[in-house]
């Protein structure tokens, strides 16, 4: 344990007082702040831009001359001899021959050409408005037109352990995969470091003095470890760093032109489907927030610790650095497999039976139950999926160790499968 | 000290190692010689538990060799290397620690041998500062911080220039008066005859020669003598059966002869004072290097 605890004091050290390490760590929150920051400006700009188009409507058919009800960009003023449309954005022309039954030859007139949303926004309004003609001339009153009006708004609840939670599927797939995608991306750039460190130990020859005090294993486990720890401080800083920047910038956005109630609205508003009146704020608070976190940090961990065991492995077994990609891909395969598993079948149906499958399977688990959580998953079925884990890292950690041992003394020729195998079964 | 019992090491259907033994003393040095591909470093990593033998034992101070003792070990593989972007201290301490020093005793011995090779300005310096010599210095004090009881040498003098290589040599006489136990592997045969007490030589994984240096050079004599002399001398002598004469800058000549095996010395030398004005007489032993030609060359 004292020799583990060294070498992962050393990968930890060396790596954190890297320049490379320090620049990323300061700079990753300034980009992830000028990456939202960017979002928020644009949102912004967009809402400020689009002032209401007042339409002025030259009506030769007549048949709008009750108006046509516009919306919030959108405003009409029907004219039906025409004038002097000067004052207006544009002049929308109602040929005579328009009629309720064969409504063509309508004509926009204008200065700018009109965006694609804008001439659909007005179609839109012009068909509700023919609709409405079209009801009444058989035989409705526009009171019942009225009156047949209704909004609905289906709030989807789930019902778990007796207690009736509101459903919030968009806000929990995008928990669920913002998880996921953060462990996948750890997993991808962490694991290469721990690659690299081993392909560097044998081709400096390193490993022969350290293997003589420092048994392969805890030489392969203090390596991992010790990334493990560099990635989770840069993690954390970033984290931390982060919360302060978007706190501090979130203000200044806001005052440049919106009001921060109008800032809340608007993620509301662009959340889509989430239950009015509770918005994706209220979602978010409805998270398990303790289940949430605890998964990531631990499919965070094991999937880590599982991948790196076996990308140690293989850079243990070649001599350079270039020869790992026939050896990179057969394990890279599972990991691009969970993030398609997660986008198509789990977020169609997230406790099926294949979901379920893969939520199991160590090599796809980190992902996929990440992605699943969110959602809810049976106690059981988590505890099941983190034991599997927890053996499936063990006994992959103990199989990448055998191959090590053996890997990082042997030079010469790049080894076959079949030669992996049989390291894996070499004795002591 | 260092007992290694019948070690056997096959991999995959070649044999490394067959039955090879060992012993090796505190205060003494063992040359482990062999030609490439013999089993030195095979034996070396299963003394080191590196790897572990088929069959056979290695015992450490009386005791079954395990992964507690390996602190006791200081090796110095052929294959050098060291983390090049990490300062000599970091490593130092870092190769220290790991060999069971704690923070302090490994300091004080940093500052000790730094010092004492006169290393002491390098320790600020990365690796990759320093030239291929020093870092071979280096090396040899990370092997030696722990002060170990069992030391092991792969080729030691490679990299170093006449005059580290001196330097070198002297510090390894010095651990051995302090009671260390060393095995020396190395192909420089003048540095097995200067440096080491007995040697072991393996071909093929198999021991075929053991025992001290001197009492193995005079096991494998063979009756030559070196006799130089001014004068002439006629073209038979008692007992020679082979005779190379050559001539020295002073004058002398000096001959190598070749004897019978039981050839009465005394009556050679009786001749030769007759004939002509001997200057030295004496009996040519086989150098190590000899040795290991010959019985090599023998088995190829």
């Amino acid at each position: 344990m004292r020799n583990i605890a060294l070498v992962t004091g050393r990968e930890y050290q060396s790596r954190v007082r890297k320049k490379s390490f320090v620049v990323m760590t300061l700079l990753g929150p300034f980009l992830l702040a000028a990456f939202y920051g960017g979002i928020f400006w644009l949102a912004i700009s967009d809402t400020q831009s689009s002032e209401p188009k007042n339409i002025h409507v030259v009506d030769e058919s007549g048949i709008f001359h009750e108006g046509i009800e516009g919306s919030t960009n959108i405003r009409y003023s029907v004219n039906p001899q025409g004038g002097d449309s000067s004052a207006f954005d544009g002049t929308l022309l109602i040929p005579a021959a328009f009629s309720i039954d064969k409504p063509e030859g309508a004509r926009f007139l204008s200065n700018s050409s009109l965006n694609i949303v804008e001439q659909q926004t007005m179609e839109n309004h012009l068909e509700v408005a023919i609709k409405e003609q079209k009801l009444i001339r058989s035989g409705l009153r526009k009171e019942t037109l009225d009156s047949l009006e209704t909004d609905v708004n289906i709030s989807a609840a789930i019902i778990s352990e007796g207690e009736i939670k509101e459903d919030n599927s968009a806000v929990n797939a995008g928990a669920g995969f913002v998880g996921a995608f953060f462990i996948y991306i750890f997993i991808f750039l962490y694991g290469v470091q721990v690659m690299k460190g081993v392909a560097e130990e044998k081709s400096n020859r390193i490993v022969e003095v350290i293997i003589s005090s420092v048994k392969p294993f805890d030489l392969m486990m203090g390596k991992i470890i010790g990334i493990a720890l560099v990635g989770l401080t840069q993690v954390f800083i970033w984290i931390g760093l982060s919360a302060v920047l978007i706190a501090l910038i979130t203000p200044l956005i806001a005052s440049m032109g919106m009001n921060p109630e109008e800032t809340t609205a608007m993620v509301q508003g662009a959340s889509g489907g989430v239950t009015p009146g509770l918005g994706m704020m209220g979602a978010l608070f409805q998270l398990d927030f303790p289940t949430l976190i605890f998964g990531f940090l631990f499919y965070f961990i094991t999937g880590y610790l599982l991948y790196s065991a076996m990308f140690a492995a293989i850079a243990s077994a070649v001599d350079s650095e270039t020869d790992t990609q026939q050896f990179m891909f057969p394990i890279t395969i599972p990991l691009i497999f969970s993030i398609i598993v997660a986008q198509s079948v789990v977020l169609k149906d997230p406790h099926g039976e294949l979901a379920t499958l893969f939520s199991m399977i160590p090599f796809t688990a980190p992902i996929v139950m990440m992605v699943r959580l969110p959602f809810g998953v049976e106690n059981w079925e988590l505890v099941l999926s983190m034991i599997f884990m927890i053996f499936g890292f063990i006994a992959i950690t103990w199989l990448a160790s055998r191959i090590y041992r053996v890997g990082i003394l042997m030079y010469g020729k790049k080894p076959t499968y079949k030669e992996l195998v049989k390291w894996m079964l070499y004795k002591g | 000290m260092l007992s290694v019992k019948s070690v056997s090491k096959h991999y995959s259907g070649k044999t490394a190692l067959d039955q090879v033994s060992l012993e090796a003393e505190p205060g003494k040095i063992l040359g482990l010689l062999g030609p490439n591909g013999a089993g030195k470093t095979s034996l070396i990593r299963i003394i080191t538990m590196i790897t572990a033998p088929d069959s056979g034992e290695v015992y450490f101070e009386n005791q079954k060799m395990r992964q507690e003792l390996i602190a006791g070990i200081g090796y110095l593989p052929e294959e050098r290397g060291l983390y090049r972007k990490m300062t000599i201290q970091d490593q130092a301490m870092y190769f220290g620690r790991l060999k069971g020093l704690s923070k302090s005793d490994c300091q004080a011995a940093i500052n000790y041998w730094f010092d004492k090779l006169e290393m002491g300005d390098w320790k600020k310096k990365k690796l990759e500062e320093l030239s291929k010599g020093m870092q071979q210095k280096v090396q040899f004090v990370l092997t030696i911080l722990h002060k170990p009881r069992l030391i092991i040498l792969d080729e030691p003098f490679t990299g170093f220039d006449p005059l580290n290589a001196e330097i070198i040599k002297e510090e390894i006489l010095g651990l051995r008066d302090q009671g260390a136990c060393i095995l020396l592997s190395t192909h420089r045969m003048e540095s097995v005859e200067e440096l080491c007490d007995s040697i072991t030589l393996i071909n093929k994984g198999k021991v075929i020669i053991e025992g001290e240096v001197n009492e193995v050079r005079n096991r494998y004599k063979k009756s030559e003598f070196e006799l130089v002399y001014t004068g002439s001398l006629n073209t038979t002598l008692p007992g020679v059966l082979e005779r190379k004469d050559s001539r020295l800058k002073n004058g002398a000549t000096q001959s190598l002869l070749l004897m019978q095996k039981d050839a009465a010395i005394n009556e050679l030398i009786q001749e030769v004072m007759k004939q002509a004005h001997l200057l030295e007489f004496r009996e040519k032993l086989p150098s190590i290097k000899d040795i290991f030609i010959e019985r090599i060359g023998a088995q190829i």
